[in-house]
This record gives C-alpha cells, sequence and structure tokens, in this order.
C-alpha cells in the first residue's frame, strides 16, 4: 500500500519525502483546493522545486483541485488544472464534473483521481466517473465500515485510497454544509470547513467560549484543551443534555488495521492534515512509514508497537483516537 | 415572459412520519395546488414504514389526481441492499426519478432524470455534462446565490428545468452516524426507530439556547426553514421553473396556499410573509439565496 501524507509547504513537503512517503498531496494558494487556509499552500514556483524535490527521491506528487467552482471562478480552476498538467504532477486530484470534464478534454494523458469530496460512497458512483472521466483511483469518504470498504473494492474497477490518520470528518465529505449554513463560506465552496475569519473567542466567567459565525459552539472550562473549532465537533444541547452531539474531537487512527486494509485490497492509505506542521508530518509519516514496512513484513503477526500509538496520540487532535466509521459501533 | 408562471413541487418527505400520517398527508396534498410531488426515503434505508412496491402503489395513486409523481431515491448509499432498491427505483419507466448520488445518476444514463438539491452541480459545464446523460431537471444546490443561479441560467442547455429549494429546514449534512440515535444512547444498528418520536427533527441548540441544527437521523438540517417568499418575483424574472417545498408536520397545505397565491397575486407576498413566520418551527432564514451565510435571516431588508 502507497503511503500518501499532506503537504502544506515545502518544508512539509520534504519532511514527508524525507521519512518515507510515496507519495505527497498539495494544492494552490486559493480556493482551488480544500485546504485554502491563509499561509498555506504553493506558489507555482515552490511548487516546481518541491516536484523536483519529490521527484529526485521517487516519491509521486498529486495536486488536489478539488472544491467546486462557480461559473463567475471557473476559469480559475482551468488556469490551476493547465498550470498542474505544465508543472509535471503525476495526478490531479478532482471532485466537480465540470473539472474533471475539463482536465479529461485538455490534458487527458494526466491521470486523474476522484477527491474524496466527490462523495463516492459507493461503486455504482465510482463506476460513473470511471466509465465517463476515466478516473484511475478514488479516495473514499470516512463514512464506510471495513465490510462496506470491501465491498467497493471488489466491485471498483480503480484503485482505492482510504484515510487512514488525522481529523475526521463525520459527514459525508462535499455534502457537508454546516460551515456555510454559519458562516456563509463551505468546503465545497471556499475550501475550507468553520475558516478562521468566522471564529471568535470570548473569556467568560464560564469558561472560554468559541463562536462561529456568532453561534456558540462550545465553552471549555478550566484544564479543558481547545483544539481547533470545527463546527461539528463542538459542544450543544439537545433535549436536556449538552454533549458533543455530532461527534467528539478525536483524530482517526486505522494503524492497527493496516493488514486488514492490505486484505481488503487497498492501494493507498492517506495521512490528513496539510494544514498541520512539517514537524507534525515528519513524525507522523515516520511512523506511518515503520508500520506499513512492518505489516507488509508479516501481516499475520503485525502489531502495532506502543511507541508508535503514543507518538501519534500526542500529536492527535483531542488526543484521543478513534477507528471511525471502520468499527462497527460508531456507526 | 408576463405568462411564465413556476410550477410548485412537494419535495420528499425528510422525517419518520407513522405509516397512516404517510398516507394521510398525501391524501390532503392531492387536494392542493402543487403540480409535482416527489415520493420517497431520501434518508435512512432503515425507514422501511414504506416499502418500494408501497411507494410504486402510492405514486401511482397520486398520478391518477393529476399530479406529476416523481420518485426520490436515497442519498448516502452505502450497503448493498440500499443499491437494490435504487436499482429497482432506476428500472421502472413509469415515473421519472429524482437522483440524490452520482449511483442514481450512473444508473439512469440515457433516460430523463432529476437531480435533488445533494448532487453537486455547482457550474455550468457541470449542468451541459449531466444534461448530455439525460438530466432534464435539476435542484439547485442549497448553499448557492441568486447570482450563481443567475449564471447558471445564462447558459442552461436546451430542455433543462431549473427547480430551487423556497421552503423548509435545509438539508444541510449527511453522515454514516445517526444523531437521533445518539441523542439517546442508542447505537444506529438498534436505533429503535427514535425518529418517529420526532415528526419535525430533534433541535440542536448552542449552549446559550438558541436553536441551531435538527437532528434528522443521520441528515442534520438547519433549525430555522429556509423561506423565499418574496423571493419569487426574482426567480419568476430569472425563469426558475419550480419551486420545491418541503413537507413539515404541520401546515403544509397553508404554506403550499401562500405559496401558490403568491404566484397568482404577487401583492400577496407581504402579507404571505407575515403569515409564514407563524406556521414555521422555529423561524426563517434567507441568507444563501443572497450570498450570505444561510442561518441570516431576512438578508432582502438589510441589502
Amino acid at each position: 500500500m502507497e503511503l500518501v501524507c499532506p503537504a502544506g509547504n515545502l518544508p512539509s513537503l520534504k519532511a514527508a519525502v524525507d521519512n518515507g512517503a510515496n507519495a505527497v498531496y498539495m494544492g494552490f494558494r486559493d480556493d482551488t483546493n480544500a485546504r485554502h487556509f491563509a499561509g498555506l499552500n504553493f506558489t507555482i514556483a515552490k511548487m516546481e522545486q518541491g516536484i523536483r524535490y519529490a521527484h529526485e527521491r521517487n516519491a509521486r506528487v498529486f495536486l488536489a483541485i478539488n472544491t467546486y467552482p462557480q461559473p463567475n471562478g471557473f476559469l480559475r480552476w482551468q488556469q490551476a488544472v493547465d498550470n498542474a498538467a505544465e508543472l509535471g504532477v503525476d495526478a490531479l486530484i478532482v471532485a466537480d464534473i465540470g473539472v474533471l470534464d475539463y482536465a479529461c478534454e485538455r490534458h487527458p494523458d494526466l491521470a486523474r483521481h476522484l477527491s474524496v469530496q466527490a462523495s463516492a460512497t459507493n461503486y455504482e458512483a465510482i463506476n460513473f466517473y470511471h466509465e465517463h472521466f476515466g478516473i484511475r483511483r478514488v479516495v473514499l469518504p470516512r463514512v464506510l465500515s471495513l465490510s462496506q470498504v470491501k465491498h467497493v473494492v471488489e466491485n471498483s474497477p480503480v484503485a482505492i485510497e482510504v484515510f487512514g490518520f488525522g481529523s475526521l470528518c463525520v459527514m459525508v465529505e462535499g455534502r457537508c454544509l454546516l460551515s456555510s449554513y454559519a458562516t456563509g463560506d463551505s468546503p465545497n465552496t471556499f475550501g475550507a470547513c468553520s475558516p478562521a475569519s468566522a471564529v471568535e473567542w470570548r473569556e467568560t466567567p464560564q469558561g472560554l467560549e468559541t463562536h462561529l459565525g456568532g453561534v456558540l459552539i462550545d465553552i471549555r472550562g478550566e484544564g479543558e484543551s481547545a483544539g481547533y473549532p470545527t463546527l461539528c465537533k463542538g459542544r450543544f444541547n439537545v433535549g436536556k443534555e449538552t454533549y458533543y452531539a455530532i461527534e467528539e474531537p478525536t483524530s482517526l487512527n486505522t494503524i492497527e488495521m493496516l493488514p486488514e486494509l492490505k486484505a481488503a485490497g487497498i492501494s493507498a492509505i492517506k495521512i490528513e492534515g496539510r494544514q498541520r506542521s512539517p514537524s507534525y508530518i515528519a513524525q507522523v509519516a515516520r511512523v506511518w512509514r515503520a508500520a506499513l514496512d512492518a505489516s507488509e513484513q508479516n501481516p499475520n503477526s503485525y502489531k502495532p508497537e506502543a511507541s508508535w500509538l503514543s507518538e501519534l496520540s500526542k500529536v492527535s487532535e483531542g488526543t484521543q483516537t478513534t477507528l471511525g466509521a471502520y468499527h462497527r459501533p460508531w456507526q | 415572459m408576463n405568462d411564465f408562471q413556476p410550477k410548485l413541487a412537494l419535495g420528499p418527505i425528510l422525517y419518520y412520519w407513522p405509516l397512516d400520517t404517510i398516507l394521510d398527508f398525501y391524501e390532503r396534498m392531492a387536494e392542493t395546488p402543487v403540480d409535482i410531488i416527489y415520493l420517497g426515503e431520501t434518508v435512512c434505508s432503515k425507514r422501511k414504514l414504506l416499502r418500494t412496491q408501497d411507494w410504486l402503489t402510492l405514486a401511482e395513486k397520486l398520478a391518477q389526481t393529476g399530479k406529476e409523481v416523481v420518485l426520490s431515491t436515497l442519498t448516502l448509499l452505502e450497503a448493498d441492499s440500499e443499491l437494490k432498491t435504487l436499482r429497482r427505483l432506476c428500472e421502472q419507466k413509469d415515473f421519472l426519478v429524482e437522483a440524490n448520488d452520482m449511483a442514481a445518476v450512473h444508473l439512469l444514463e440515457g433516460s430523463a432524470f432529476v437531480t435533488g438539491p445533494s448532487v453537486n452541480i455547482y457550474n455550468s459545464r457541470t449542468l451541459k455534462r449531466l444534461a448530455d446523460f439525460g438530466l432534464r431537471r435539476w435542484v439547485l444546490p442549497i448553499e448557492l446565490s441568486r447570482d450563481t443561479l443567475a449564471d447558471m441560467q445564462a447558459n442552461r442547455p436546451d430542455g433543462v428545468e431549473t427547480e430551487v429549494f423556497v421552503y423548509g429546514r435545509l438539508p444541510l449534512a449527511y453522515s454514516a452516524r445517526c444523531f437521533t440515535a445518539r441523542a439517546h444512547n442508542l447505537p444506529k444498528d438498534d436505533c429503535q426507530y427514535r425518529c418517529l418520536d420526532y415528526p419535525d427533527g430533534l433541535t440542536l441548540s448552542s449552549q446559550d439556547n438558541k436553536p441551531f441544527l435538527t437532528l434528522n437521523g443521520i441528515q442534520t438540517q438547519s433549525a430555522r426553514s429556509c423561506n423565499l417568499l418574496n423571493a419569487l418575483p426574482e426567480m419568476k424574472k430569472m425563469g426558475v421553473d419550480i419551486l420545491r417545498i418541503s413537507p413539515q408536520s404541520k401546515h403544509t397545505e397553508k404554506v403550499i396556499n401562500i405559496f401558490h397565491r403568491g404566484l397568482e397575486e404577487p401583492e400577496s407576498v407581504t402579507e404571505g410573509m407575515k403569515r409564514l413566520q407563524a406556521l414555521m418551527p422555529m423561524g426563517a432564514c434567507d441568507g444563501y439565496w443572497y450570498g450570505r451565510a444561510g442561518m441570516e435571516a431576512e438578508v432582502k431588508d438589510r441589502i
């Protein structure tokens, strides 16, 4: 299985490649990709350097152009596709049918992967994108159980990539508008969920309040760690209870399942986190490289080492990890 | 253009209601001035008080009353059993089908079909490509604005109708997880059909007790109801063909009648807006239409 690591900037790209990534994925510095955060992503010049660095070390480079352009911005997405082709990336990661169509027409030989943002959760949807847009790989949304993933792999004409580690979307990616409902900007339209510009913190006697788009999404008491205030990971009132009504602030971690994922026919494991620091990327890539190597060598006796787990849990959001949808009770 | 009159559509019931409630509801809907009725389960495949065959029987019955019936399909398809139901709906030839996932688009290719609000058609190139496959009507995705719609209308392929979600709680997100079951500390596998207890969903509020979202099984909706009644004149001008009203457990007929009157007598809109206020469970919002945060309300009066 290929290890696909995030690269939010050149130092992160180098960290990923140096620590064993088989491929890195990145984006341009605008709303054409789903990690459109201030100070993140690549200019053309940096991207050239990054691609050279990766290719010289036998790592591949994927470029995410995975948001949904509207008519008045469509040219920007076209330009991004043209730039990617010019730069010589190894594959595009695309969600929108219009963008896929443009890429097929203009750059038919440039490989196309279907982004998780396209919400393809079943093989009929994958067949659609394969037949008409020649996708070679699909990244599955983080909502399927292991048996459902297996079933998709068995019936899919293309390679399957799944998320292995990092932040967890509890909603089907590409179909979640919670962020734009509160702030006006969503992953689909703007390339960011719960954008920082809409976040406001207020110190109150009850604790540290977090507001998003003016909505109170959490109050943290003393000693409670405050992760990034993503809307779905806030605490709300439902009935008489106040709790994480949608999702706890946990991270996905499937490291213990590597032999099962391999047996299921998964081609690549994706690490989330283009917004994270180079040192985070280095640490996570190193652990996952070791884990993948160990699971390939001895799938039957594979067991994650305690040191890997403690390293990963140190950097995880909320310092808790979950198997997410792979774990049946979660569903 | 002055003679152009959009049609009214009733969207699929997004909640889980008892069997008799559903049958009674559609008996009443047959008497209302809606032109089109979307039928079927779009949220959760565990909701089986009406089976596929029952929906088809109901569809025939409603078609006999002169309504155009469209069969709506599931939005989040994971299990093989869900694909099986989807195939059955897509293979029948008596009714048009609303695709809510690309799987349905794939199965419907080559014949006429409709896409619902969860199929991401955000630009003209996507619309054109899907029209090549047989798309005959599309529902504007929930988060898109009137400006984007105007651009889309300017390049709309021939023979494609545009529908806009004009009234009801907005479907905002879908998950593998069931939030209604979670609220009762039940696993999804043993949810005990708690959705039946919430005919308009379960309200989620911020900790300062402001209603924010509505939990509806695996679907998350807005707490506020989208209301675009006072945008009807501009929708007419833009050539919007169909206006979708989303069912709620109470007052749906009244809502339909207010929109119907709004189309026939544009001067009734001001009074209609006042009357609708009393019919919405948690107040109104209209931000998306004006390119703002979806939950914003009465944007028209502020811009």
